[in-house]
């Protein structure tokens, strides 16, 4: 056997050996990390289930948490205004109260203003037909040219609103409302309504079910003045300045808040997810999952490290840097994270899936999709830290103990 | 046998290595003052009992510890002043090893496990895989490429790891009881193989052995006892007799 130092020339490997190692031309370092993670099945089994259980976690959480801001802001994306005027100190959409009602000719003639559509909502008492009573939230506005409330109508339609006493109810809350179908009646604060249209997916935050009509029939349902409104959505004339206009209007309406779409439109948000503490309940939810993902995933990386030390003390010995074996540590870590995240996602999409047959809304976005692929990385590679602390601390000379 | 001296420029040079290991009642003196030289074409071999110092030398030598005083030239780097990194940089230039326990990774064949030290010597993708076969082809194994370690004998785990300390082309290679693990049979054709690398490669090879029946491939032996080197022999002929064995195990000079 002769062995020659210059069969081992980097610069002259043979024609006959190229072919070969183009099949096994693959970096070492994934390659390393692939085996080390699929070598102790048990152990990335583990780590997966952590990873997975955090994903859906999150992904849940911020599904939720998505899905409620949809139903929060439900009423905003559905409707067009640059300005509202609403009573003084308003929370959100869903706490109404009403306007004094003199407020319709100030806006009317304030220059700048195009148009002004008015909305009158109010709490009031269902009465089932066969017996029974719940809150709900009426919504009465003029079918034109405001936007289309409501929207994803299933039965009858809008114009079927402009009837007497005519109401359209969304039908996830059929069981609530005792309705079955179109032409069913009930009783709103003691008058009869007939519902002459069904949507389907119109719930509210609150659970409260919306019920929708005209203005007209909301101002005889809530018992207000013929000039009363909740909100008044005010149209800006192309090429006017919104916050001059907003300045005209705070002078002359002094009861009243004047708010940009986008303000109103958060200050429901933030009402509703942050000062009754709905949404930092979700976010805390989802920031508990991604604890619990790291600590499963810290434990059996630095377990899976400890199962190779000696191999990582080979690699040390041989002169690796503190650097390659880092890289081998994280490249387990991002191996774990790219196949937990997507076995997570595809959990995900199952719940989310059987969540669309319940009255919960889980909403995934491409963008959430990210946010959970790059906090499934982070959260990884964040749990090699203890792994690479650990592998730091090696000490090469250990390969000589017998 | 008597002692000599060699005037061929030194691969590795080791001079007044001291290390003190642990601290306050627990310190020990495991190495007073070593010092030695490998030679481009020879094997050495060091012998000694347990608790002589053979290990933390043979530490020192690989950059894996530093001395406590002392100094240590390889390849003509020092190693004076080096940090763990700077240390890790010079043996996996210039120093191979192999290892006892032959310490491959389970988890590659034998042909990744030379690629393995041919990837941390930044060797790149395209030539990596046909370079590990030649190293795996030198050392006869060019049929179990594709072998697990655990399916390899330990003579041909004992094999590849000497593959994987070529394939660096290092210019120093320390071997750790190659063969204690060994029968006979494996124990001699790993001696052989690494005797084969020392002359045709113009490398220097230290052994750190027990194994009596390694004396007849050294052409050095050096004896350490208690953290001392307590004798040094040379081998006349280039070739190895039969009677070299019980020669070179005759005390020797220091």
């Amino acid at each position: 056997m002769k062995v020659h130092a210059n069969t081992l020339d980097p610069a002259m490997p043979s024609p006959s050996d190229r072919a070969g190692a183009l099949g096994a031309a693959m970096p070492m370092i994934p390659k390393l990390a692939y085996r080390n993670l699929f070598h102790d099945r048990l152990s990335l089994t583990v780590t997966l289930v952590g990873i997975v259980f955090s994903v859906v976690l999150v992904a849940v959480q911020f599904g939720l948490y998505l899905g409620s801001e949809n139903r929060i802001a439900a009423m905003f994306d559905h409707v067009t205004a640059d300005l509202w005027v609403v009573p003084y100190g308003t929370k959100s959409f869903d706490d109404p109260a009403l306007l004094n009602g003199r407020e319709r000719h100030p806006i009317l003639s304030t220059p700048g203003v195009a148009g002004v559509q008015e909305l009158a909502v109010g709490f009031v008492n269902w009465r089932k037909r066969g017996g029974g009573t719940t809150a709900a939230l009426l919504v009465g506005s003029d079918t034109t040219p405001v936007g289309s409330l409501p929207w994803d109508i299933t039965q009858g339609s809008t114009a079927a609103l402009s009837a007497p006493s005519a109401v359209a109810v969304d039908d996830t809350y059929f069981g609530e409302l005792g309705i079955e179908r179109t032409g069913d009646q009930a009783e709103v604060n003691n008058t009869q309504v007939t519902v002459t249209a069904v949507t389907h997916g119109i719930r509210s935050f609150t659970t409260l079910p919306y019920v929708f009509t005209t203005l007209a029939t909301a101002r005889t349902l809530l018992d207000a003045a013929p000039d009363q409104a909740s909100y008044m959505l005010v149209r800006v004339a192309a090429g006017s300045d919104i916050e001059a206009v907003r300045a005209a209007l705070a002078a002359r309406l002094p009861d009243a808040d004047i708010l940009t779409h986008h303000e109103f439109r958060k200050r429901s948000l933030d009402y509703w997810l942050f000062e009754t503490g709905a949404g930092a309940a979700l976010i805390a939810g989802a920031i508990l999952g991604i604890i619990v993902g790291i600590v499963i995933v810290a434990q059996t990386l630095y377990a899976s490290t400890k199962d190779h030390l000696n191999e990582f003390a080979t690699l040390r010995a041989l002169g690796a840097s503190a650097r390659y074996i880092h890289k081998v540590i994280l490249m387990q870590a991002i191996l774990s994270a790219a196949i937990g995240y997507v076995l997570g996602m595809m959990l995900s999409f199952v719940v989310i899936w059987a969540s669309s047959k319940t009255t919960l809304l889980i909403v995934m976005t491409p963008k959430l999709g990210l946010l959970l692929l790059v906090l499934t990385v982070g959260m990884c590679t964040l749990a090699a830290i203890c792994a690479i602390f650990k592998v730091t601390r090696i000490d090469p000379a250990v390969v000589f103990s017998r | 046998m008597t002692a000599t001296t060699t005037t061929t420029r030194p691969l590795l040079e080791a001079k007044g290595i001291i290390k003190v290991l642990g601290s306050g009642a627990a310190e020990v003196k495991a190495l007073k003052g070593v010092n030695l030289d490998l030679v481009p074409g020879e094997l050495t071999l060091l012998m000694g009992p347990s608790g002589s110092g053979k290990t933390t030398l043979l530490s020192i030598l690989g950059c894996i510890l530093s001395p406590t005083s002392g100094s240590l030239t390889i390849a003509g780097h020092s190693t004076e002043g080096l940090n763990a990194e700077g240390l890790a940089d010079l043996r996996r230039r210039h120093v191979g090893f192999v290892f006892q326990a032959y310490n491959l990774v389970p988890t590659l064949t034998a042909l990744e496990n030379v690629m393995l030290a041919l990837d941390l010597r930044g060797a790149s993708l395209a030539h990596a895989p046909a370079l590990a076969h030649q190293a795996l082809a030198a050392v006869g194994l060019s049929h179990r490429t594709n072998a697990s370690p655990s399916k390899l004998s330990g003579g041909e785990k004992q094999r590849v790891a000497i593959a994987r300390a070529l394939a660096g082309s290092p210019s120093v290679i320390l071997a750790d009881e190659p063969t204690a693990a060994l029968d006979s049979e494996n124990g001699r054709a790993v001696m052989a193989l690494l005797a084969e690398v020392a002359k045709d490669t113009c490398r220097a090879v230290l052994v750190v052995t027990h194994d009596h029946r390694t004396l007849s491939y050294g052409d050095r032996l050096i004896r350490i006892e208690d953290g001392r080197i307590v004798g040094r022999a040379r081998r006349r002929t280039p070739t190895i007799a039969p009677e070299a064995e019980r020669e070179m195990t005759l005390p020797v000079a220091a």
